[in-house]
């Protein structure tokens, strides 16, 4: 049976699409086969993120409404060979992600011997962002250290815990895993940003992970590499240890702290 | 002032003030928003039993549910009128 995995967080610009390709690209580098379906239907840019949009043929509510097969809709990852990209419709009306046609999609994904499914939310709480919630067994939520998204993170949880699946059939819970992005020590130490350990506090998840603010992440957006590829970023290791502790190592946390530069380096700093 | 600020670089802390309103918007929101539906009914009846004793509006009885860490506190608020010397 395929894990099915939503990455989600009530507001957007958060992180989501970001996160959704690194984690899934992450799981297939470890040698899983993965996919990774965009929910936003509309507004899709998964396939920017992963750099595939020019090989866009069929998309999800293609394959929903039997216009097309999901062989013929797959796009295969650059990177990895165990990776593919089921796009969102950029014209449908999201009201085409029909309940029956999402859990048809991904029981037929299962059948294709995918390990996980990687459900990327669209923001907000409405249909699309329910539906790509609904069948998950676990929850990826993404959480900027901000009091927004922190309120909107809480409210999505609520949903998860009311209208999935598992909730609804009064089985075990959907797993929930807190993913902090755009997290900045230096400004935690100041005194100036909620730390993890506050955003912990107040949500009460367990933590999966904390991503750095970092200019990599758009270095890799403009290219259409997901930023797990970006070599020796901290963003990269950082998202390389989420997926290690979804996959169930005890990994430390990395880049929680702020270190003074000392003064040669204050003096040498700068390009 | 603005000197010494610049000098020491000092910006305010706000992540308490983030975090405390946090709490209490998300304590209340998990409640089923807008707290406890009693509130309304509550705040007609103490009117009506304190107007038995003491002249007051609508406006001077105040209710607020808050909640400091584990514990909810019902504030109740009752401003009575001042009373004139010799009436």
């Amino acid at each position: 049976m395929a894990r099915i995995i939503v990455v989600t967080s009530g507001k957007g610009g958060v992180g989501k699409t970001t996160s959704s390709a690194s984690f899934a690209s992450g799981l297939a580098m470890r040698g899983h086969k993965t996919v990774v379906i965009d929910f936003d239907v509309g507004l899709r840019n998964l396939d920017l993120i992963m750099g595939c949009e020019r090989r866009v043929v069929y998309d999800l509510i293609n394959v929903i409404n039997n216009e097309a097969g999901l062989n013929q809709t797959l796009i295969k990852d650059k990177h990895c060979d165990n990776l593919f990209v089921l796009p969102a419709s950029q014209t449908r009306d999201k009201d085409a992600l029909s309940e029956e046609g999402v859990e048809r999609v991904l029981t037929e994904l299962g059948k294709m011997g995918f390990e996980y499914i990687v459900c990327d939310s669209p923001a907000g709480i409405e249909h699309g962002a329910v539906m790509a919630l609904t069948f998950a067994d676990e929850a990826i939520i993404v959480t900027n250290p901000e009091v927004s998204s922190v309120r909107d993170s809480d409210r999505i949880l609520g949903i998860i815990q009311a209208k999935s699946r598992r909730a609804q059939n009064g089985g075990e819970p959907v797993k929930e895993h807190l993913l902090v992005t755009r997290y900045v020590p230096k400004r935690v130490d100041a005194g100036e940003m909620l730390s993890y350990t506050d955003v912990q506090e107040i949500l009460r998840i367990p933590l999966i992970g904390i991503i750095p603010e970092s200019e990599s992440v758009l270095h890799a957006s403009n290219q259409g590499n997901p930023a797990i590829h970006i070599e020796g970023s901290d963003v990269s290791y950082a998202y390389q240890d989420v997926v290690g502790r979804f996959l169930g190592e005890d990994l430390p946390l990395r880049f929680t702290h702020y270190e003074k530069p000392g003064l040669l380096q204050r003096i040498f700093r700068g390009k | 002032m603005a000197l010494l600020s610049f000098l020491f670089n000092s910006k305010p802390k706000t992540a308490i003030a983030a975090k405390e309103r946090l709490q209490v918007i998300i304590a209340r929101e998990r409640n089923g928003f807008d707290g406890p539906d009693f509130l309304p009914a509550l705040h007609k009846e103490l009117i009506a039993v304190i107007s038995k004793y003491a002249k007051v509006n609508a406006d001077d009885i105040k209710i607020s549910l808050d909640r400091q860490g584990n514990l909810e506190v019902l504030d109740v608020n009752v401003v009575l009128p001042d009373v004139v010397p010799g009436s």
